[in-house]
């Protein structure tokens, strides 16, 4: 290995350690923005509305169990349990840690659209979350 | 037989003997794991291990992405280490060794007959759900507490 390449990896290494430390403690906008980049489009506040708050072939929409202006508690709809506030603007801890965003992302667009949400999907529900105001 | 002749009966008849044993069976504590806590309770109780024998709590992990009825799925290590705790905290006392139909808790034997006192039109109010809502009236059932002194049905 050349010295050169010695240095890019390790820059590189040392990159990849920072991004994965920025990603434990991350913004709503970051992720939105980065959304939007892997879309490769720009995000439409009032397509995620709509998507949030209708069905897609299977029993719940995002609604069912956030409600329709997500700046309010939900509640679980089999379970009960209240769910706080899914707008940041209401719940400052929202969209904080990307992981937790990816995990209920796959678990929830799976129970509601029966299938993982593409990255313009994500992008376009969370602009419109971002635009809530309590 | 009226419920509460049956129970005056049944404390007569099991004396004192077992009015430890009967104590000890509604305390399910154990030393919390973080993980189980945060991650089981974002949807509900974080059922206290000893409800449930190993073989049930194995099932349920192992099929996290249908989770009576919504995906609950983990990312590997999560579920390992949730997996593990679980089943080292498992029930084996007589009763919780047997698996219930479908490894529900609501569905196990012992758990029917605690609660046959309870209608199901009482299970469904609002302020309770079903039967899978140990905290609506057992206030500290995410403990691991199940006294039968400290429920409080709600209206």
């Amino acid at each position: 290995m050349t010295k050169l390449k010695f240095f890019t990896l390790a820059a590189s290494l040392a990159l990849s350690v920072f991004c994965a430390n920025a990603q434990a403690q991350t913004t709503p906008a970051a992720q939105a923005a980065g959304y939007v980049a892997a879309s490769g489009q720009p995000a439409q506040a009032a397509r995620g509305q709509e998507f949030f708050t209708t069905k897609h072939g299977k029993d719940w929409s995002c609604s069912t169990c956030h409600t329709a202006k997500p700046t309010v508690d939900g509640k679980h709809a089999t379970t009960g349990k209240v769910i706080s506030p899914l707008a940041p603007a209401a719940n400052a801890q929202r969209f904080t840690d990307a992981a937790k965003t990816e995990k209920w992302f796959r678990r929830n667009c799976n129970d509601v659209v029966g299938r993982e949400c593409t990255p313009a999907e994500k992008a376009d529900v969370l602009t419109w979350l971002i635009s809530l105001k309590p | 037989m009226h419920p509460s002749f049956r129970t005056i009966v049944g404390a007569g008849l099991l004396g004192l003997a077992l009015t430890g044993a009967a104590h000890a069976d509604s305390n399910l504590s154990v030393a919390p794991n973080a993980k189980h806590q945060q991650e089981c309770s974002s949807c509900h109780v974080a059922y206290p291990p000893g409800l449930l024998p190993a073989a049930s709590w194995q099932r349920i992990m192992g099929n996290l992405a249908k989770h009576y009825g919504t995906d609950a799925s983990l990312d590997d290590a999560t579920t390992r280490e949730i997996t593990a705790w679980l089943k080292d905290h498992a029930g084996t006392g007589r009763r919780v060794s047997e698996e219930p139909p479908q490894d529900r808790i609501s569905k196990s034997n012992w758990f029917v007959r605690k609660h046959d006192e309870v209608s199901a039109s009482t299970f469904k109010r609002a302020s309770i759900g079903s039967a899978a809502n140990c905290s609506a009236c057992h206030a500290n059932a995410a403990k691991g507490d199940f006294n039968e002194h400290a429920v409080r049905i709600p209206k």
